[in-house]
């Protein structure tokens, strides 16, 4: 068991790093002179090729962790968000062949980086099953509604290209604004996964107590307290000292320490992102955009309306119909409104609204593109907000 | 207005757009689709003739004009999009946690969440999702499925049916996809044709004028996923009926035997043993989980088992008599394993460890400060006998029993006939005596009336007993909800994952014109095209739509 599960985190990792010798060769076909219009040359094959590589290596990871634990990897936070990574690698895989776009991988696979590393900063450890989860709809769902995510993940990607593409960066508009916010949320994603891997290789820790409900409970934060939890006094030696305290009305599991981690990401992604601009001069979106000028925008907005058109069928059933088969199963109810289940209804109501405006005319293009992002917003939102924040049935991390 | 007559020979119905039959523009209803103000045709359901497109004098024209305009029905999704998202900033109703101190509404949101809280309350929203607004918001989305469907499905099928392979030459100039090649042998037509033949397109011909068409039935995706929804929802509206769904609990603790509500004092379940099972990494099948469960610091369960057995009442049923009861089925309730009997499911839904199953006695002289036992009883709660001896030869009678002890108004009460909190009142007889003296003993509680006593009680341990939770169910409208979802899977793919692609082939002078048109997925049409002519002189169509936008990106940067 011990080596089985040793070759599934090798795998893993494998994964991750052929992923990102892909994405520099995904980069290299844009600034290949030889091919035009963006589409592969012979960099473009080497970096597919990678892709695929790196996909295989995940998929080991996958069914080697599957065997070890006896159940599929789909159980909590840490294996959920690594499979979304997965999921959307494929679901780029199967787009790529149908349009062999490559400035696709250049945006894909960074997210899927995001997302696999985002997952790695929970509990890795293969953990056993609550009875609620002892079903094979575990999978069965899970993986139904992860795929789906990666490939309206895809149209998320694609919308993101066409707004570089396509708003005018001439001069500072609302438009340039938002998407250099959509370019910054990833960046403070980036910042999220630096900060919290450096202080983990450190094993950072600083521990406070404080009383809850009439016991003294301890508290131990990974990262330097910049918020620390309401009331707690800090036992650990030689560590900062909490600037402020968390506020009150955060309620979930762990709310100060979760607070404290999204403080210092969003300045950690202030820090990069004030670098980024302070190196290049000017807006990041202005500075991707004259790479991607030989890029058909109608393409681009069609992979946009395509990857809902595949992804949306496939959230219903996973999202929404194994979901509501399986809480048949476990909760003796399809639909109990719990807060997961709303977002995903809200999740499936955003798609189908962006699904019925495609019919009218003036919606094609930049609109679909913010559209697609909001939607790739709200999944994400799911993801880890529901999860995180709002308590539900479905907190399992 | 009378019906159209086009002059390609064919009668149009009042309000069509594009000609049935040749898809010549009708000039008089051009701004119907916006048509007159752009290049290319507006293909939405084929330019025919929709109701709400074309009456709108009565007031139930107005209606079904308001509730056929997609932009209502995506402004409506959008309301309850909102709407859902709101009821999700707090709990609602039936998520206040276990631990909150006071469960009232009224009084939790304000508690947790201060003023935001008390207003969430005050708005219903803390019940947000069975509040009349919210469903009239469903409801309305359902009225505009069924009126969006119909205005067009009916309009659509019809001109679909009527269309010919001879176009209009300003219907196919105005396609999106076209272009116009001036020499075409015969070899590279029946090329062209045998190409979108392989690329499984059919092939109609009328006087030499081809029409190639595949995947029509894509078009009627949107209408059968809508019919899918209705059904879904008339399932719901079905399912407020006690007579299709049921929803009851029972709580049945080890070894009782219980009628189960809800089902007319028919059924009868008995509770034999209640399992709960935890994570052991030291048993060899769990060990692969001792790192998470060490770094989670907490047990895990492992498995919620009630092993049950169901008997149904047989004979009449007479108040007061115990009915004779025969086995209808036997096996053990998990959580994802419910067990089903004529219809009716039993769910694991939650367990209980408040009843005492048992209790253990000492008793030891007063005096003594080691509280030396002299003898042990087991008092079995559920049953407990009249008299008990000690191997030593003392007695205890009980007096009295409270299986739920509680003082009401200063006076000894059993609350209920549950073991929670039993206390005694018992008659302590030495040895060989008959004189008793009278101790009472509970939870916490060792009395001695008149301080006298020679002999005291204590406890020495007891069982718990376990209640299980099961959810008992019937619900008849399930069939209709799994209808309605297949439905829908079917509809949403018919629609989504083919498209309906059409090619226009009309010959002209010495050449031909090809046109295009697809309800989705361009660049797949566009390669079957390519495939089509790869070995023939025919011009590739034409994305008149994209030169349009690369001319305003020019005329733009110019300016810029």
């Amino acid at each position: 068991m011990e080596s089985l599960t040793s070759i599934s985190s090798t795998a893993l990792y494998t994964a991750f790093v052929l992923y990102l010798i892909a994405t520099g060769f995904f980069g290299a076909t844009i600034r290949d002179k030889r091919t035009t219009d963006g589409k592969s040359g012979i960099t473009g094959t080497i970096a597919i090729t990678l892709t695929i590589v790196g996909f295989i290596a995940q998929l080991v990871y996958f069914i080697t962790r599957w065997i070890a634990g006896g159940h599929a990897p789909v159980s909590n936070m840490f294996e959920f968000v690594t499979f979304l990574g997965m999921s959307l690698v494929l679901a780029f895989i199967i787009i790529y062949f149908i349009y062999r776009l490559s400035v696709l991988g250049l945006f894909a696979l960074p997210i899927s980086l995001l997302i696999i590393a985002y997952a790695s900063m929970f509990p890795s450890e293969v953990s056993p099953l609550v009875p609620s989860l002892q079903s094979n709809w575990l999978f069965i769902h899970v993986i139904t509604v992860s795929l789906s995510q990666g490939v309206l993940a895809v149209s998320f990607v694609a919308g993101l290209i066409y707004l570089i593409i396509q708003v005018n960066q001439k001069e500072r508009t609302k438009k340039t604004t938002w998407l250099e916010f959509i370019l910054f949320s990833l960046i403070i994603a980036l910042g999220f996964v630096i900060v919290t891997t450096t202080f983990n290789t450190m094993d950072y820790e600083a521990t406070f107590e404080l009383e809850e409900n009439g016991n003294v409970i301890e508290k131990t934060y990974h990262l330097p307290a910049i918020a620390g939890p309401k009331g707690g006094t800090l036992i650990s030696e030689d560590r900062m000292t909490p600037l402020f305290n968390a506020p009150e009305w955060m309620q979930g599991e762990d709310a100060p320490r979760k607070f404290n981690t999204l403080v210092w990401s969003i300045l950690s992604g202030v820090i990069l992102y004030g670098l980024i601009r302070l190196v290049l001069r000017k807006r990041i979106g202005a500075f991707i955009q004259p790479f991607l000028k030989n890029i058909s925008p109608n393409l681009v907005d069609e992979i946009t309306y395509r990857a809902v058109a595949i992804g949306f069928p496939l959230f219903t059933l996973g999202g929404l119909i194994f979901a509501a088969i399986w809480a048949q199963i476990a909760w003796d109810r399809f639909w109990g409104w719990d807060p997961k289940e709303v977002w995903a209804l809200i999740t499936w109501f955003f798609y189908a609204a962006f699904l019925h405006l495609r019919l009218s005319r003036g919606w094609h293009g930049e609109k679909s593109a913010w559209l697609a992002v909001i939607g790739f917003a709200i999944i994400m939102f799911n993801i880890i907000v529901v999860n995180l924040v709002l308590a539900g049935l479905h907190s399992y991390a | 207005m009378d019906k159209i007559k086009c002059e390609c020979g064919h009668v149009n119905p009042e309000g069509t757009v594009l000609c049935e039959s040749c898809g010549k523009p009708v000039a008089a209803n051009q701004h119907i689709d916006g048509n007159d103000k752009s290049k290319l045709l507006n293909m939405r359901y084929e330019g025919s003739a929709r109701r709400s497109q074309t009456y709108n004098r009565s007031i139930v024209d107005k209606t079904w004009n308001f509730f056929s305009s997609v932009k209502v029905g995506v402004m409506l999704i959008v309301i309850a999009l909102i709407a859902s998202g709101l009821g999700t900033i707090y709990p609602q109703e039936m998520y206040i946690p276990q631990e909150a101190e006071n469960r009232d509404p009224a009084v939790f949101y304000e508690d947790w969440y201060g003023i935001t809280g008390k207003i969430y309350y005050q708005l219903g929203f803390h019940d947000l999702y069975s509040s009349w607004w919210y469903m009239i918001v469903i409801a309305l989305i359902g009225v505009s499925l069924v009126i969006c469907s119909i205005d067009r499905f009916v309009p659509l099928r019809r001109a679909l049916k009527m269309q010919k392979p001879k176009r209009h030459n300003t219907f196919l100039t105005r396609q999106r996809l076209f272009n116009e090649t001036e020499k075409v042998s015969k070899a590279e037509k029946e090329a062209l044709v045998a190409g979108l033949r392989k690329k499984r397109y059919k092939i109609t011909e009328e006087d030499g004028n081809i029409l190639a068409e595949k995947n029509r039935f894509s078009r009627w995706g949107p209408y059968v996923n809508h019919i899918g929804l209705i059904i879904i929802l008339l399932a719901a509206l079905l399912r407020t009926t006690p007579l299709l769904f049921l929803d009851d609990t029972v709580w049945v603790r080890e070894g009782e035997t219980k009628v189960i509500p809800s089902t007319e004092g028919e059924f009868y379940i008995e509770n034999e043993k209640f399992v709960v099972e935890e994570y052991d990494f030291n048993d060899p099948e769990d060990a692969k989980f001792k790192d998470a469960i060490e770094s989670r610091g907490t047990t895990v369960h492992k498995n919620y088992q009630t092993d049950a057995i169901i008997y149904e009442a047989k004979g009449k049923q007479v108040a007061g008599q115990e009915p004779e009861l025969e086995e209808v089925t036997k096996g053990s309730i998990q959580m994802n394993k419910p067990l089903k009997f004529s219809g009716y499911t039993l769910y694991q839904s939650s367990y209980q460890e408040n009843d005492f199953a048992n209790m253990t006695f000492f008793v030891y002289k007063t005096d003594d400060e080691d509280r030396e036992s002299l003898g042990e009883i087991t008092i079995d709660l559920t049953d407990p006998k009249d008299e008990y001896e000690l191997d030593n030869g003392i007695r205890l009678k009980i007096n009295n029993y409270y299986a739920d002890y509680e003082l009401v108004n200063g006076e000894p009460r059993s609350v209920s006939n549950y073991p929670r909190n039993p206390a005694f009142v018992f008659n302590v007889f030495p040895p060989d005596s008959d004189e008793s003296e009278i101790s009472f003993v509970g939870i916490g509680k060792n009395i001695d009336a008149t301080g006298e006593n020679e002999y005291k009680l204590g406890i020495q341990g007891f069982n718990m007993l376990y209640a299980s939770g099961l959810t008992v169910r019937r619900d008849y409208t399930l069939p209709f909800f799994i209808v309605g979802a297949a439905i829908f899977m079917i509809g949403v793919i018919q629609g989504m994952y083919w498209q309906h692609r059409r090619i226009w082939i009309n010959p002209h002078n010495d050449g031909i014109i090809l046109a295009a048109h697809t309800n989705k997925n361009w660049f797949g049409i566009k390669k079957d095209i390519e495939y089509a002519i790869k070995d023939t002189n025919i011009q590739m169509v034409i994305d008149q739509e994209e030169l349009e936008e690369e001319k305003e990106r020019e005329r733009e940067s110019k300016e810029g």
